[in-house]
């Protein structure tokens, strides 16, 4: 027998099944189908307005800083602001998302190049493809518009997510990527709630573990 | 590393650890920080309790269809395009991690933080094989400088003092000029931040454990507050994932339930920083991640816990609240346990593994407080599963010689109870007479265990039910 | 307090091996607070719950001990424990002990359904709101794991001590903590059990009370034993003792005249 069917074979022995059991594989196949929400906390089932503040007040929570912009098109001056303040040099890498392409970067100072991170670079921008009030936590999704290694490698890493993309709970945001992404998923989806960080010494809190030492959300109405 | 249990000594491990004044100190940080953050966060969420069940019943109902969900599982990695590897034990584990690495040249590989990979001794084949594996998570770091294993299951060097680390550090990281400050935990990260980002770029193949295996889409999940897991899986060209069957949950909405409760019971986030769910390798048209995906599933005793009174065990999501919250893990530290998994989870799942014959002290090594439980997010029985080691470990006749003769001479009275009336009417006189000038007794014959550390309170005479027996004659 | 229109409950004192052997006064107050608050109370001839032997893992003793139990107590219309954790062997364990015979199974659920811990008793069930009884000085209240964990006893001790005239109540860091007794833990484990009451013992004195109480007399027995090694003058007693205000017999571990 294959290491395949013997560790199947052991684990129905012990919970004393064939395997074949109609009803348990209805039950399995209805879970998957179905996929229950379950307890789902009230705190971020709230209106527009308020998941935005709760968001904002969660992510600082988490050690990230946090703007509210009215307009996209006030994004990239706020990039610039925001890494003059944190004494970054005025360097920025992002994907191809359209969203931001779109946006006035040469009303800036700062030099943009686009495409995937090899490690040399200290600040980048993403759009997030949604956010969790309930924890301030950032939802991205692999793929050209926003590489994962941007999500990582940079000390500086700002993060755009639209004010409609915000949900209450984790559970929106997969339902969402069930309607972008049918029943597969993206290579890497990442929920970021807060900058890196590490308690493995002493249980002291330092922040910039192995990823960004900041984490500045911008939240666009 | 692999290692070689210690379980059997554990007197003696705790007996060291009780004298290592390095540990002592580095334990003070723990008692508090752990439980005061988790008591905070609990507190700040009303569905918390609720939560608990919910995750208690996503676990359970995931072990009993638990073929069912691994099969629909493989099927899906499959379709994203990865493949699982399936092993029986430990030995298959590493093999088929070491075939994978040789077969595509690799010299290095980064790792995240795997208790999985602690338990097969991966390490070790890896650099029989010639392959140098590198810890990437900071605590795992340090304890591989020092070549330890975890002392606990999510703080790997929680046993360290920061002076230790620095030590270690000024030690090996030869590059270090010697008035190079290293003071602090933020200095002591930066230093290791740096080594470990060329690590990083220069990985053949990175290899994480996982948290969670989601069944409705082939994903793997893990959860880190470094980004060390992430950098070690998007970067080089083959992301191995070991993993063993109880990570298995259905979707990602029961993954979403037992994220609210993971690290508010391990370290009282809300969130931790970094939880990254990974679907097969990168697509074509994605400018990172890996060209392949390959997971490899561990059985290694775990299947045949189930349909046992040790099921319950495999509903843990390794949070490591049991151990924060125990009075003995805090009083001796992780590694007096002389395995893989300590405090409460380990004293339960290590004889399990390893067998009780080796394990016998870990679940005889609790005072049945009942804090683990109190905490366990997914509401697990643990002393109710000590004490069935202990009910086996009886049968068999592995409890020590003292304690079972002392236990039946003591049943031998107490299920003769006007034999018990009359023994322990004199015993108590006798003793109280012995001892009541003085109110304790400092020596005892037979109960050195406990007059060594402390006094014996004299009894005050006459027993309660003799004194009662009198009482009522006397209104009669 | 109790309706006078209803008969007064007879209850049985499940008094404990603790208490029976080392500290009958305890015994004795619990007799004291039942009583005042309306119950008949009796003793029927006992032995152990078998607490000891269902922890060491000999589930045949411990089925024989609590069978023993079943039958001593069956006719009384409650069972009250001086001790969260026999209670608490009585209420969580023996229905879990006769799981699988469903004659007996029954026979420890209708036990376990009308056994209480004694001061949780008193409070919840005699709807007993203060004591009448008085002692000087500060207290300090230990939660004994048992009756805090399986049992959920944790304001209603504290409520009838701060009901004792003179009586100022302090909180110790971390009273909801362990302090290592754990039956026979405490043999077999001595030293580690010892680092576990070293530390109770700093918070007790920390504390700055005169007196350490609890409701289980394995810890207080340990609690003393450390405090009076270390020569501490901080003094131990059942929570009982206070309550009823039978505070005449010396402190646990404390000199004083043999009962006779």
């Amino acid at each position: 027998m294959s290491a395949r069917d013997e560790v199947l074979a052991s684990i129905r022995r012990s919970l004393g099944v064939s395997g074949r059991e109609a009803t348990r594989r209805l039950s399995v196949e209805t879970r998957l189908a179905t996929a229950p929400r379950g307890v789902i906390p009230q705190r971020g089932q709230v209106d527009r307005e308020a998941r935005i503040a709760l968001m904002a007040d969660r992510a600082k929570a988490a050690h990230a800083t946090v703007t509210v912009l009215d307009a996209m098109e006030a994004v990239p001056s706020e990039v610039a602001r925001f890494l003059r303040d944190a004494n970054a040099p005025a360097t920025l890498r992002m994907g191809d998302d359209p969203q931001l392409a779109a946006l006035p970067w040469a009303d800036t100072a700062l030099t943009v190049e686009t495409g995937r991170s090899h490690g040399a670079d200290l600040n980048a921008v993403s759009r997030a493809f949604g956010a969790v009030a309930e924890s301030g936590t950032l939802a991205l999704v692999s793929g050209t518009d926003n590489p994962t290694t941007l999500n990582f490698l940079p000390d500086n890493h700002v993060v755009v997510v639209r004010a409609d993309d915000v949900a209450g709970d984790y559970e929106t945001v997969f339902s969402r990527l069930r309607d972008s992404h049918g029943t597969g998923m993206p290579r890497t989806l990442n929920f970021i709630t807060g900058p890196s960080r590490s308690g493995d010494i002493e249980q002291t809190l330092v922040l910039g573990a192995h990823g960004p030492r900041r984490l500045h959300v911008v939240i666009v109405r | 590393m692999t290692i070689h249990p210690t379980s059997a000594q554990f007197p003696a491990n705790a007996h060291k650890a009780l004298h290592d004044p390095q540990l002592q100190k580095a334990f003070n940080h723990v008692r508090s920080a752990f439980i005061d953050k988790r008591a905070k966060a609990a507190a700040a969420l009303p569905e918390f309790e609720a939560l608990r069940d919910s995750a208690r019943d996503i676990k359970a109902h995931t072990l009993k269809h638990l073929d069912v969900y691994i099969e629909a599982y493989e099927a899906k990695v499959r379709e994203a395009g990865g493949t699982v590897h399936f092993a029986r034990d430990a030995a298959e584990a590493r093999a088929a991690i070491v075939e994978i690495c040789r077969a595509r040249g690799a010299r290095t590989v980064t790792k995240g933080k795997s208790m999985v990979s602690e338990e097969i001794g991966l390490n070790d084949a890896l650099h029989a094989a010639g392959i140098e594996p590198v810890e990437t998570d900071l605590g795992e770091y340090i304890i591989q400088l020092r070549g330890e294993v975890p002392s606990h299951i999510i703080a790997p060097a929680v046993h360290l003092t920061k002076e230790q680390v620095e030590a270690d550090f000024r030690r090996l990281h030869l590059h270090l000029h010697p008035d190079r400050d290293l003071s602090d935990a933020q200095l002591l990260l930066t230093e290791a931040r740096a080594i470990l980002r060329e690590r990083f770029l220069a990985a053949d193949i990175g290899i994480t454990g996982a948290n969670f295996l989601i069944a409705e889409t082939g994903t793997s999940v893990i959860v880190t507050n470094e980004g060390n897991g992430d950098l070690t899986q998007i970067l080089p060209k083959v992301h191995i994932v070991l993993a063993a069957i109880d990570k298995l949950v259905p979707t990602r909405n029961d993954v979403a339930q037992l994220l609210r409760v993971l690290a508010r019971s391990a370290t009282g986030q809300e969130m931790s920083v970094y939880t990254t769910f990974s679907t097969g390798p990168r697509r074509a048209e994605d400018p990172d991640g890996p060209e392949e995906y390959h997971v490899i599933l561990l059985d290694n005793g775990r299947s045949t816990m189930l349909g046992t009174e040790f099921e319950d065990m495999l509903r843990c999501i390794r949070c490591g609240a049991c151990m924060n919250h125990c009075p003995v893990y805090q009083a001796v530290g992780g590694h007096a346990y002389g395995w893989i998994y300590p405090g409460p989870m380990g004293a339960v799942l290590t004889p399990s593994l390893i067998g009780i014959d080796k394990a016998g002290h870990l679940p005889n090594a609790s005072t049945f407080c009942g804090r683990c439980e109190a905490v366990c997010p997914v509401r697990i029985p643990l002393p109710r599963m000590m004490r069935n080691w202990r009910e086996k470990e009886f049968e068999r006749h592995l409890s020590p010689a003292p304690v079972r003769n002392g236990l039946k001479l003591w049943a031998f009275f107490a299920e003769r109870p006007a034999l018990y009336r009359a023994a322990t009417g004199l015993a108590m006189r006798a003793m109280a007479l012995a001892g009541r000038t003085k109110g304790r007794f400092t020596s005892l014959p037979l109960a050195g265990g406990w007059t060594a550390w402390r006094d014996m309170p004299a009894p005050q005479g006459a027993t309660f039910q003799a004194q009662w027996k009198a009482r009522r004659r006397g209104h009669r | 307090m109790r309706d006078n229109a209803k008969p007064a409950p007879r209850v049985g004192l499940l008094v404990t091996c603790l208490v029976d052997l080392m500290r009958p006064s305890v015994g004795f107050a619990a007799v004291k607070l039942l009583e005042d608050a309306g119950c008949i109370v009796d003793v029927p001839g006992q032995t152990c719950c078998g607490q000891p032997a269902f922890n060491s893992g000999d589930r045949a003793t411990a089925r024989r001990l609590a069978q023993n139990i079943i039958d001593a107590f069956a006719g009384f219309d409650y069972v009250v424990v001086p001790s969260g954790s026999c209670g608490g062997t009585v209420v969580k364990h023996y229905p879990e002990l006769f799981a699988d015979e469903p004659g007996l199974s029954q026979k420890a659920r209708a036990l376990a359904d009308k056994t209480h811990e004694l001061v949780s008793f008193l409070t919840d069930v005699m709807g007993v709101s203060d004591v009448k009884a008085r002692f000087d000085g500060t207290v300090t209240y230990h939660d004994s794991c048992s009756g805090l964990r399986e049992l959920g006893i944790r304001e209603q001790p504290r409520r009838l001590l701060q009901s004792v005239l003179g009586l100022d109540l302090v909180e110790m860091t971390d009273a909801d903590v362990c302090c290592g007794f754990g039956g026979t833990f405490a043999v077999k484990y001595g030293e580690i059990s010892n680092a576990i009451v070293e530390r109770k013992a700093d918070r007790i004195v920390e504390s700055g009370a005169r007196t350490i109480v609890a409701g289980d007399l394995g810890c207080l027995l340990n609690m003393a034993g450390k405090l009076s090694r270390r020569g501490s003058p901080t003094e131990v007693r059942h929570v009982a003792e206070i309550l009823a205000g039978m505070t005449d017999a010396p402190a646990i571990g404390a000199p004083g005249e043999t009962t006779r």
